[in-house]
């Protein structure tokens, strides 16, 4: 066995050119020694096997490796490696298995669960291409030539999203919704020269968080504006931009699920006062609802992970950020862009572009530190909505629409749950309030193998005012069936 | 033998390798069927009747098995590190065990929710606290958050939580130092925490300059951020001395630890009196790039940092079990939604465990010892020469400068790289850093084979020659990849960054 791993030595012929001294390993043989030697090395470490290390070492003419660190102090170099046991796969393989069977995930359970991070259907194909060793194990394409699968499918992923959007300029992706919306306050403070940023009451809350973190570093203001306590959106007459505003934000859906019905009048009164007026965005929803690009959106966010995507216990997912085509505003997007471009052949081909944006040209004045993004995520959306297209994101919608209003008429028949707060259409996600404790009802879901909606408590200071409400979720991976498991058991509960 | 290369090179009508699913569709919206019951569609329809819908949408709709070969071909044209060599110096692009992949894979990873009761999110949670522990004993900082996106995403991270520290101190320091050698993230950075960046020019060992460094470090100093070895490859010897300086002025030291992987099990960063400092889980620990992402970044601090972390942070019970603790008094607040990249955070456990303690070891080894072979090798060609380190062992990477072939042949360090693409060998960093003229940047990884090492230096040799002989060859390459070389100049003169843009343009 450890003879054949060592494929390349004596039978491979020393290269034919005159210049015997390239091929240092080709020309002799190796000694196969009888005794156990790959004691420290990894089954994918080929220079770990102790005959080959020798000669490395000779050829450097050193004795042992210590001389390849001699430029360290003696001080710092500790004589015992960390203590952490090693384990061939098989146990590894094993452990994790235990571990991870601690999780209680789909499939075993029905879960009613949303807030930012979703489930949605991930077609078999999506899967098929991300496995792709030439996608999921390189690097940003910095390589144009050699690179072009990679660039082209995001190429792809930029221009399908600029549809869904109606916006021109989509970047190659960002870590998350709550760090593009943190970028593009900072684009808005960059672009306006203004500091203060204004956000709706009725966003995520732990975007905002996400917000304040960055405001801090770059010093700039957030103040918030209402929304109706009776229909759940937004207050027109609470918006009150002023002439420091940098930017006027909106999410919708917001995070009750409600749809945004005076999105247009909020960017008219955000652009009355020189202000930019960044929406926030699920992507899955455009299929039907009306794009940032129609609202009159200078810049578009939003999370892309339920294209094609995983929750993954909400992480890694697809931050999208978007613009309209304006140099003003493209010149201080954050974020890879891909051009197309031409060859000298005339090929069409596709390349990085626009890269004096960007930290690795104009450091400290760049518009961002990002450098490694999304990408894979991005190809997997790009595949998810190649394969949907616009009938099939239509009909995904209509699942999600229909799921939403049957479960919101069925769980407010019960006696103890009232759904949902607001007096509008919703769109997957929805309040429901009621006088039980909503942990005990969770809890009593959990045997039956339901996880259920998002207590409001668990954001503290947030929403006091809309009573002991939890936000539940539904999908396309949700049934009739599904839906009437979910609101039996809860008329159990109650 | 030298290994040939000839990349796939799809071809259409009028010079397009392959059509965008936009020309493969070609207006047809779609086929993807899902089932809606009768009862639950006129819901839907109801609840529409109610709501402004969009006017239109052109989204393009391919059948499963046209998104198969599409995107099946596109990979094609495209080099993964499974390819072959992809030796880009400061990126660490090694193999990436498949167990890893198999494990990400499992439904008890990717279908779990951030928001269900922590009670039946254990095992994500211990997978959570352990990788953090496990760096622990790697770095020796005490306390790990994993809910960095990224590498750059953890920088801000570590400088925020500076600038919050210095906050609470009630001192007014704004400068951040950082040697020119630096990555370009660094500086960026900085500038997103609002910080000035005070620049430290090298000194002739390409080290950082003590005697500059002292006389920028004052009572404006907040930190600096370093990474060690630097992107020149080479170890700053003198590391002790600077975060005295730095300590001394009153400011933190910020580790860089994209290129950890030299060092890996033999030097704790906190003998080397660190602050706070994030590592790359998807360089050093193995998890795969994913074309430029997801990448996961870990940040770890001293005990004066602990209480400056970003929450949630993952505590273990006294009686067991984990939970997510918010309660860290001086939180800078959350970098991100939720706690991390999960999915990459697996891939690095996993490597973690079967590597342990003595395989860390073992991998900065043989990573050195790749280097320095190679290293050695290419300065035995004409034209190659080192800037920097002449007289010391690199570390994981090293920077030569082709200045004099340049000068010589006129073939450029990105002819040179261009020309490698036709040998099957991923180009290294070029141009960077910039303290180098005519650079590459080149770091084989420790998952390189004896035959790969050669076959770089050969490629290299040949390429040289051909300067020599055939200089056409090289400054009109590359040859043998699926294009030839693009403008990229035009592209960015006239941007065309989506298909609307391209059809708005062609249409004019």
């Amino acid at each position: 066995m450890i003879k054949e791993m060592c494929f390349w030595s004596s039978k491979v012929q020393p290269l034919t050119s005159s210049r015997s001294s390239t091929w240092r390993f080709t020309r002799t043989s190796f000694k196969i020694f009888p005794v156990l030697v790959l004691t420290t090395a990894m089954w994918w470490v080929p220079n770990s096997y102790i005959s080959i290390k020798r000669r490395l070492l000779r050829f450097l003419g050193f004795e042992n490796s210590d001389p390849l660190f001699s430029d360290i102090p003696r001080s710092l170099i500790r004589s015992k490696s960390p203590d952490l046991p090693s384990h061939d796969e098989i146990e590894v393989e094993r452990t994790f298995k235990r571990i991870m069977s601690e999780n209680c995930c789909l499939g075993e359970w029905k879960f009613f669960l949303g807030g930012g991070c979703w489930f949605h259907h991930v077609p078999a194909v999506v899967d098929e291409i991300s496995s792709k060793q030439e996608f999921y194990t390189s690097y940003t394409p910095y390589q144009t030539e050699i690179s072009q699968g990679a660039l082209q499918a995001i190429f792809e992923y930029q221009s399908l999203m600029a549809e869904l959007l109606e916006m021109d300029v989509v970047n190659a992706s960002h870590y998350e919704w709550s760090t593009a919306l943190a970028e593009a306050a900072l684009m808005a403070m960059r672009v306006t020269r203004r500091r203060e940023i204004l956000v709706p009451e009725n966003m995520h809350p732990e975007r905002m968080e996400v917000l304040k973190t960055y405001l801090f570093g770059a010093d700039g203001r957030i103040r918030t504006y209402s929304f109706d306590r009776r229909r759940g959106t937004v207050l027109l007459d609470s918006l009150d931009p002023n002439s420091d505003t940098a930017m006027v934000y909106l999410e919708n859906p917001n995070f009750f699920g409600v749809i945004e019905e005076e999105a247009e009048a909020v960017g008219e009164k955000a652009h009355s006062k020189g202000a930019l007026y960044v929406m926030g965005v699920d992507p899955l929803s455009l299929g039907i609802l009306k794009p940032p690009g129609e609202c009159g959106a200078d810049i578009a966010v939003g999370e892309g992970q339920h294209l094609g995507g995983y929750p993954s216990f909400g992480g890694p997912s697809l931050g999208i950020m978007a613009t309209r085509w304006d140099l003003r505003l493209v010149r201080q997007m954050p974020g890879r862009l891909i051009g197309m471009a031409w060859s000298r052949s005339g090929v069409r081909g596709y390349v990085m572009t626009l890269q004096t944006r960007e930290q690795h040209i104009r450091q400290e004045r760049a518009t961002s530190n990002i450098t490694t993004n999304e990408s894979l995520m991005a190809i997997r959306a790009a595949v998810y909505l190649s394969l949907m297209g616009a009938e099939g994101l239509r009909n995904v919608c209509m699942r999600i629409i229909g799921n939403t209003q049957y479960l919101i008429e069925e769980i407010d028949s019960l006696d103890k749950f009232e759904s949902p707060i607001f007096d509008q259409v919703h769109f997957r996600e929805f309040l429901v309030r009621s006088p039980l404790d909503w942990d005990l009802v969770n809890s009593k879901l959990r045997r039956m193998r339901i996880i259920g909606g998002l207590p409001l408590n668990r954001f503290e200071r947030r929403f006091k005012e809309l009573g002991n409400s939890a936000l539940f979720c539904t999908t396309e991976i949700h049934n009739k069936d599904d839906l009437d498991l979910l609101v039996n058991a809860l008329r159990g509960v109650s | 033998m030298m290994r040939g290369f000839r990349q796939a090179r799809w071809s259409y009508k009028g010079g397009v390798l392959e059509p965008t699913v936009f020309e493969l569709a070609n207006g047809r919206p779609g086929y993807y069927k899902i089932h809606t019951e009768e009862e639950i569609r006129s819901k839907a329809k109801s609840a529409l009747s109610r709501i402004d819908t969009r006017k239109e949408l052109n989204l393009p709709g391919l059948t499963e098995s046209e998104v198969s070969r599409h995107f099946s071909r596109l990979a094609e044209m495209n080099y993964g590190v499974d390819s072959g060599p992809y030796w880009l110096g400061s990126c660490t692009m090694k193999y990436n065990p498949k167990i890893n992949e198999r494990l990400s894979k499992d439904p008890h990873v990717l279908w779990i929710h951030p928001y269900q009761p922590e009670d039946t999110v254990q095992g994500a949670l211990k997978i959570i606290y352990e990788i953090g522990e496990m760096l622990s004993k790697i770095t020796g900082l005490p306390h790990f958050s994993l809910q960095p996106a990224a590498g750059a995403h953890g920088e801000l991270t570590g400088v925020l939580m500076i600038k919050a520290k210095i906050r609470d101190l009630g001192e007014r320091r704004d400068e951040v130092l950082i040697p020119e050698s630096a990555h370009g993230s660094n500086f960026a950075s900085a500038a997103m925490a609002g910080f000035k960046v005070v620049r430290i020019p090298p000194n002739e060992e390409g080290l950082v300059d003590l005697d500059a460094l002292r006389a920028a470090a004052g009572e404006k100093t907040a930190g600096m951020m370093i990474t060690n070895p630097n992107t020149l490859g080479l170890f700053e010897t003198d590391i002790l001395e600077i975060t005295d300086i730095v300590h001394g002025a009153g400011g933190y030291v910020y580790y860089d630890g994209a290129n950890l992987n030299a060092i890996l099990g033999r030097v704790l960063l906190s003998d080397m009196r660190i602050d706070v400092a994030h590592l790359n889980l998807h360089k050093t620990f193995s998890a795969p790039h994913g074309s430029g992402g997801p990448g996961a970044g870990a940040v770890g601090v001293v005990d004066e940092f602990r209480d400056y972390l970003p929450v949630p942070v993952v505590r273990k019970r006294p009686e067991g079990g984990y939970y997510l603790d918010y309660s860290v008094k001086r939180t800078i607040g959350r970098v991100r939604m939720f706690y991390g990249n999960f999915g990459v955070i697996v891939k690095a456990w996993a490597y973690l465990k079967i590597l342990g303690g003595e395989g860390l070891r073992e991998v900065s080894e043989v990573a050195v010892l790749n280097a320095n072979y190679v290293m050695k090798r290419l300065l035995e060609i004409e034209g190659i020469k080192l800037k920097f380190g002449k007289e010391r062992p690199c570390k994981h990477e090293f920077v030569v400068s082709l200045e004099e072939l340049k000068n010589k042949y006129g073939v450029s360090a990105l002819h040179v790289a261009k020309r490698l693409l036709d040998y099957g060998v991923h180009a290294p960093t070029v141009y960077f850093p910039p303290i180098v003229k005519e650079a590459l940047m080149i770091e084989p990884t420790e998952c390189e084979s004896p035959y790969d090492l050669d076959n770089f230096v050969e490629a290299m040799r040949c390429i040289v020659e051909e300067a020599r002989t055939d200089k056409t060859l090289v400054l009109s390459a590359p040859h043998e990849t699926s294009v030839d070389r693009l403008n990229e100049v035009s592209a960015s003169r006239r941007p065309i960054l989506s298909w609307r843009m391209y059809k708005e343009k062609s249409d004019r």
